[in-house]
């Protein structure tokens, strides 16, 4: 094979290396003298490169077996920038060995200081760069983008009056109604509901069907009470109903035995039946309307009366000072 | 439309004028919202609205502030990000107009949804060019004279830029190459000094 005049290699392949039978180098591209440190000319290759794909080569035999496959390659000294390459003889015994940076590139650059110049026009390095700079940007955009989202969403959240799960109002929307009872002065009753073991369906039959169950709840309790009474998930299996301007005893004591009726029947997720039940602590203002908190505080006793005398059942708190007389209780 | 553009609009004008001027042609404009997020789509009459705005709250004609978009993209320390990006595109000046027929196609391997106007460079000898920037985008042609002249700077050539005006369809943007090694120009460095570390 006729010799190419050095010119041309160095200006198509400016990562080049012409070997000697031998295994030394005769002559190597402009680039690779910017990535070794001594002169790559009349060093044996395998002396300068560590070849460890397809296979390790140890002798000039074994690489010129490698003709014309992609082997992977790396220096023995400085850096150890990977590369790629591909050997084809020339012929007299010797080899001409042309390589890449491969994906590599960027460390590459970086390491050696290239410009454009380093690399062959036709080279799609420069295109490669520029691509992962532009990337680089725009995901740096979307991801702050996200990021400023993100926060939107929560402050929305923490405006929300609406419990995404199910749907009801939320505990801000609960303490928004009892400050504006409070100014109101209208009589008014609360009831507390509490599930009964909620946790254990939670527990034995996954989130998924707890949710599904607290849902069902809820259409419950929608369906329920009239329809200018507040409905809250205060949190987890706790609920709220306000019912504005009601406070007849036996009005209160109907709706509380359908809940907990309707709570009662069973409902199935997934091939599962999931029973639970339901505690209520009802209190109601009488005559004077105080502070919503008390009320609140009532109904809350209420309700652990209720579950202290066996769950499944209403209370109403009566306001008798003392003793067991204190709650009141309501057959179920 | 892109809110990448819009968004440029909206820092070119807070780099350059200050928040104030800004917050005002928002109200000019009658924006319902304060800033332009990079990477959403927004109606497409905000741009007319955005403009017309800024030419009554800067006393200038969109002309002139289209050319200082131009000029602030390559020269703002704030998007120094594209002046690389379009320094990838050639060594000199030269290498650098003939890569201007792949600008667009180069903006959407980088944003997908992001279309610029078509350009094509002729090059008539000489070291005269001419630059025919297509439609689609009003004003884009003279963003386009603010980019080169700012980019001749920048690789140190001295040109003179003219257009035959118009600003919707297309526009002819004549280049003449007094010197390609004029100043010093300056520095660019394959290698990105922040991120892109690959490891």
């Amino acid at each position: 094979m006729s010799r190419l005049p050095e010119e041309i290699l160095h200006l198509l392949c400016p990562l080049h290396l012409l070997l000697e039978p031998t295994g030394h180098i005769r002559q190597a591209g402009p680039t690779l003298h910017k990535i070794s440190r001594e002169p790559m000319e009349g060093a044996r290759f395998l002396e300068i490169f560590e070849v460890f794909r397809p296979r390790a080569v140890t002798s000039m035999e074994q690489l010129l077996q490698t003709e014309g496959r992609k082997i992977r390659l790396r220096l023995r000294s400085g850096v150890r920038t990977p590369l790629y390459g591909v050997l084809v003889s020339d012929g007299q015994g010797g080899a001409i060995i042309n390589l890449s940076f491969g994906i590599h590139v960027l460390s590459a650059v970086r390491d050696y200081a290239l410009t454009s110049s380093d690399f062959a026009p036709t080279d799609l390095a420069i295109e490669m760069l520029y691509l992962v700079e532009a990337k680089s940007a725009a995901m740096d955009a979307s991801r702050s983008l996200n990021t400023r989202l993100q926060g939107a969403m929560v402050e929305a959240e923490e405006r929300a009056f609406t419990d995404t799960l199910t749907g009801l109002s939320n505990r801000r929307a609960l303490d928004a109604l009892l400050e504006r009872l409070k100014r109101s002065g209208d009589p008014f009753s609360l009831m507390h509901i509490d599930l009964d073991h909620f946790k254990q369906v939670n527990d034995t039959l996954g989130h998924a069907a707890g949710d599904h169950v607290l849902r069902h709840v809820a259409k419950v309790m929608t369906d329920v009470v009239r329809q200018d009474d507040i409905a809250v998930r205060v949190g987890g299996d706790e609920f709220m109903i306000v019912f504005g301007k009601l406070v007849l005893p036996n009005r209160l004591s109907e709706i509380a035995e359908r809940l907990i009726r309707r709570i009662e029947e069973p409902v199935i997720y997934g091939g599962q039946t999931c029973e639970i039940s339901a505690s209520i602590g009802i209190a109601v203002t009488e005559g004077r309307v105080g502070d919503p908190a008390e009320l609140v505080e009532q109904a809350d006793m209420a309700l652990y009366a209720s579950k202290r005398a066996g769950r499944a059942q209403y209370r109403f708190f009566a306001d008798a000072p003392g003793g067991d007389n204190s709650v009141q209780q309501a057959s179920k | 439309m892109h809110g990448l553009i819009l968004r440029t609009f909206q820092v070119f004008i807070e780099d350059t004028y200050g928040p104030m001027t800004w917050a005002e042609i928002v109200v000019g404009a009658g924006l319902d919202v304060p800033a332009f997020e990079p990477m959403l789509n927004y109606p497409p009459e905000t741009y007319s609205a955005l403009i017309g705005a800024s030419e009554l709250g800067l006393g200038k004609p969109a002309e002139a502030i289209w050319e200082d978009v131009g000029t602030y993209l390559v020269s703002h320390p704030n998007s120094e990000g594209l002046r690389r990006l379009l320094r990838f595109g050639g060594v000199d000046f030269i290498e650098f107009l003939h890569s201007l027929d792949d600008l667009p196609d180069r903006t959407r391997l980088a944003v997908a949804d992001l279309v610029l106007p078509e350009l094509e460079l002729t090059d008539s000898g000489n070291l005269q060019f001419s630059l025919r920037v297509g439609d689609g985008l009003p004003g884009f042609g003279y963003v386009m004279i603010g980019v080169l002249r700012a980019m001749a700077d920048d690789y140190g050539a001295l040109a003179l830029l003219d257009t035959e005006g118009g600003h919707r369809g297309e526009q002819i943007l004549m280049i003449t190459v007094i010197e390609t090694s004029y100043a010093e120009g300056r520095e660019f460095e394959l290698a990105a000094n922040t991120g892109g570390s690959e490891g």
